[in-house]
């Protein structure tokens, strides 16, 4: 699915935008970050849905090279996290939809594992 | 080439920076994509774990002519009590403040032998040790 289309699906505000033009087939939910390292396998073309809006989910996205997150619950993150997202290059967006809401609408929008 | 970092117990602001660093050296020298990612994913972990769990430690990361990538983590303890329990899927130790930061799954060493090519732990209280390699 286009990450355009992601965006609308799941009422997104962007906190960072690189670019918009990517195409994500995965989706991977979760606070724990060591789960994250454990599970995801194509990190370029995963969308990570996390809750936990600290520098972690940022450096376990630089290391799984992920592109996109998105914070659920309208969780904010900070000035410095912002600033290394741009030194990233990676996409911060936030949804008020809880992680149960955000993942059944991707799952029915036809997101995989 | 030889590098050595020190990581601080329970500094949690630079936590990844170290890996962060080795990460972004290792995508400059070309480094397969696969390798690389691997090595980061176990770096990233085994420093997180120096942070949360130990009084303290060195990271030293290391790439021979051949492109073995070697990683060793040495702390100066406590030590892991029970290593057969520590390398279990899910079982932690990890404080409440760990878990605030998203850690504290009890998968740490347990990824990190995954990715790893090569993977050697010895722990008592006066430190923990451990040495991992990676190549294709």
């Amino acid at each position: 699915m286009k990450l355009s289309q992601i965006k609308e699906l799941l009422s997104v505000q962007a906190i960072y935008e690189e670019t918009d033009e990517k195409e994500l087939n995965h989706v991977f939910a979760s606070d724990l970050m060591s789960d994250a390292l454990a599970m995801i396998d194509e990190g370029e073309t995963t969308l990570f849905l996390t809750g936990l809006a600290n520098m972690q989910s940022l450096r376990t996205a630089e290391m799984l090279d992920i592109h996109t997150i998105i914070f659920v619950r309208n969780k904010q993150p900070d000035q410095v996290m912002v600033e290394a997202a741009k030194d990233l290059h990676l996409n911060l967006y936030t949804t008020s939809m809880t992680m149960y809401e955000a993942c059944g609408h991707l799952y029915r929008g036809g997101m995989k594992p | 080439m030889k590098t050595v970092y020190h990581v601080v117990k329970d500094d949690y602001e630079h936590a990844g920076q170290v890996s962060s660093k080795i990460k972004k050296t290792l995508k400059q020298l070309g480094l397969e994509s696969r390798l690389l990612r691997n090595v980061a994913i176990a770096c990233y972990e085994a420093e997180i774990n120096l942070i949360i769990h130990s009084d303290g430690g060195d990271v030293t990361f290391e790439i021979d002519d051949d492109g073995v990538v070697n990683l060793s983590f040495d702390d100066v303890g406590p030590g892991i009590p029970n290593l057969d329990l520590a390398l279990s899927p899910g079982w932690s130790t990890a404080s409440a403040k760990a878990r605030d930061f998203g850690f504290g799954a009890g998968m740490g060493l347990v990824n990190m032998k995954r990715v790893a090519s090569s993977f050697d732990i010895s722990s008592s209280p006066e430190g923990t040790h451990l040495k991992m390699s990676f190549y294709e």
